[in-house]
């Protein structure tokens, strides 16, 4: 005889995986990657097709921390420009070769988010947005003030990367496939390591904190430490993502650094679905394309992405992709 | 440096640090009642500012606007609680978060629609034009009367809440929701209410801070980091807590203009990094 309440069904995220489900979980990196290789050709313009791709690996990062570690930072848009900023200033100002620089950057922005990482994990709840927006809202306005390194209100600009000499052939990086296809192996590396991470103890470990910290505490898990790591792999593959932006545009702008551009990210996220691993990067396509369409009807674009952006908070918090995994993906 | 600069901006610093207590004291008092930290806080802040200049412009006075305005988008605030975040209460406490932070979006882009990207200039009323000599400096009696509304506002805040029976309600509804509704109390008006309180101080805030800098469409992102900076210095929830630290980072952040004006906007950033360091729920706040 069983008991009624064995007798309900599980809920889905308990509920073993269907076996497509399951397909699209073990082969999430080399499925993305294809979808990747196609992305150029179904856009308007290849520009856009390289914009989706820096900020799909950014939202990718960033829902790390969000999605599965279940902390909703403010501040990721300082990691982004920290990356930025610091390959940017490598290139220009010391001549650092671009790959170095890229590593610089990376780096840079990791240790940035250990830092504001380290700060902000002290606090719980609904302090931790707080904390984490208005330390980076400090990182913002400490690259006001240094002008003479960041260029100041102006942005930083003076580093173009013309060629990229790969495995002793030339390729000219002004060219968009190219451009793209190059930074498509960055981003095909970071999809890999968030992959990586998860499948790892260290991603059970995450995710029980997000489900139950208490409970995660009580098994043993030193919850502010994996918390901090979990900050910092975040914030340092966001950093990959604003080394990318820096050798796209050959350009920072100060706004890289301003809360709104963390708001942009979360809204990506959001957007595509924080409960999944590629609704980051479909979130960033939709806002993106969002972006391109309405800004040629008006200028005042930000008024239908915020409003959709709310209706997606009140009805569709899985977002697009989340729902359509719920709905048609068993 | 002579002792009357000093003083006098000393003085600009309590000004500042009035406007401060305001948007904090709006934000604490809405996460310790609802349990929502307003991410539109800013945005309502610089729509409350529009909102004083349309309405003074209209009536050709400056005191209309600022007893109307705050009014206004009190409830205006209301109409935000009701049809947006009511729906939200029970689900994950970032989703007013994220959903605020849409709307300032919303009302940012709005306004821009309105009254168009630009500054606009906010006339000192002028009856309060001019400089006061108090025998140590000469001060703006504007900045005078701002810190003396926002003296008689608190005092009204806090006679609300200590001596009258709505304000009863309030600080047994923000201990235990579930116990008001048992006791058979409404607490879903008590929250519409305080949203709108909230709001109000905040657009307050806005109307009075116009003449001191000018109006425009992004001064909200600035006061929201402020605001927060405040309210995780003097801990989240208490109102004593943002009165004090909303102060203190006024004078902080004019007496670091005074000798280093490159690093004025960065010293109430670090501070709250230093209290974060000390004391992680903040000044006056409890332990979560």
């Amino acid at each position: 005889m069983t008991s009624p309440a064995l007798a309900e069904p599980l809920p889905s995220s308990v509920r073993k995986p269907g076996r497509v489900k399951s397909l699209m979980t073990t082969y999430r990196v080399p499925l993305s990657i294809i979808a990747l290789c196609l992305l150029p050709w179904l856009l308007p313009s290849k520009a856009l097709a390289v914009n989706v791709l820096i900020y799909g690996v950014v939202a990718v990062g960033y829902n790390l921390l969000f999605g599965y570690t279940g902390l909703l930072s403010f501040g990721h848009a300082a990691f982004v420009g920290a990356g930025a900023y610091i390959t940017g200033i490598a290139i220009g100002q010391f001549g650092v070769p671009w790959y170095a620089a890229v590593l610089l950057g990376v780096l840079g922005g990791g240790l940035l988010a250990f830092a504001i990482g380290a700060l902000s994990t002290r606090t719980r709840g609904i302090y931790f947005s707080m904390v984490t927006l208005a330390l980076a809202q400090l990182v913002y306005y400490v690259a006001l003030q240094a002008s003479s390194w960041t260029g100041g209100e102006n942005g930083l600009r003076g580093f173009t990367v013309n060629k990229i000499n790969l495995l002793g052939y030339d390729i000219n990086f002004l060219d968009p496939v190219n451009k793209y296809y190059v930074l498509m192996a960055f981003a095909a590396l970071a999809l890999w390591v968030v992959s990586r991470i998860l499948n790892s103890p260290f991603g059970a470990a995450i995710e029980a904190i997000r489900e139950n910290e208490r409970r995660a505490r009580t098994c043993g898990y030193n919850v502010e430490r994996t918390k901090l790591l979990s900050f910092t792999l975040s914030g340092t593959i966001c950093a990959l993502g604003g080394t990318m932006s820096a050798l796209h545009l050959a350009f920072v702008p100060l706004d890289s650094l301003h809360y709104h551009a963390s708001g942009m990210i979360v809204m990506m996220t959001l957007l595509g679905g924080a409960s999944s691993f590629f609704g980051p990067f479909v979130g960033a396509l939709v806002f993106l394309v969002m972006e391109d369409v309405f800004s040629l009807w008006t200028s005042h674009w930000q008024i239908i992405v915020g409003s959709i952006f709310v209706l997606f908070v009140l009805f569709l918090p899985k977002g697009i992709w989340g729902t359509f995994l719920a709905r048609f993906v068993r | 440096m002579d002792t009357e600069l000093i003083l006098m901006q000393l003085f600009s610093g309590v000004a500042l640090g009035a406007i401060l207590v305001l948007t904090a004291l709006g934000l604490s008092i809405i996460f310790g009642m609802l349990g929502v930290v307003n991410f539109a806080h800013g945005a309502l802040f610089m729509v409350g500012a529009y909102a004083g200049l349309w309405v003074a412009s209209l009536t050709g006075s400056f005191w209309w606007g600022l007893l109307v305005a705050p009014v206004m988008i009190g409830l205006f605030g209301m109409l935000i609680e009701y049809f947006l975040i009511r729906p939200l209460y029970g689900r994950s406490i970032d989703d007013p978060l994220l959903l605020t932070f849409g709307l300032s979006y919303v009302l940012v882009e709005g306004v821009r629609i309105v009254f168009g990207t630009d500054g606009i200039p906010f006339p000192t009323p002028s009856a309060l034009t001019g400089v006061l000599d108090l025998g140590v400096g000469f001060f703006p009696i504007y900045r005078i009367f701002v810190v003396g509304v926002v003296f008689v506002v608190v005092l009204l805040l806090w006679l609300g809440l200590e001596k009258t029976r709505f304000g009863l309600i309030v600080r047994a509804g923000a201990r235990d929701p579930t116990m008001m509704r048992v006791l058979g109390v409404d607490i879903s008006k008590v929250w519409l209410l305080v949203f709108g309180l909230g709001v109000g101080l905040a657009s307050l805030g806005g109307v009075l801070s116009g003449p001191m800098r000018s109006v425009n469409p992004e001064m909200g992102s600035l006061v929201l980091a402020e605001a927060f900076v405040v309210t995780v210095i003097g801990g989240l929830g208490s109102l004593l807590g943002s009165i004090i630290a909303g102060l203190a980072v006024g004078i902080v952040i004019s007496m670091t203009a005074l000798f280093a004006p490159e690093m004025a906007t960065i010293v109430m950033f670090a501070l709250m990094a230093l209290v974060l360091l000390i004391r992680p729920q903040g000044l006056f706040g409890k332990l979560a």
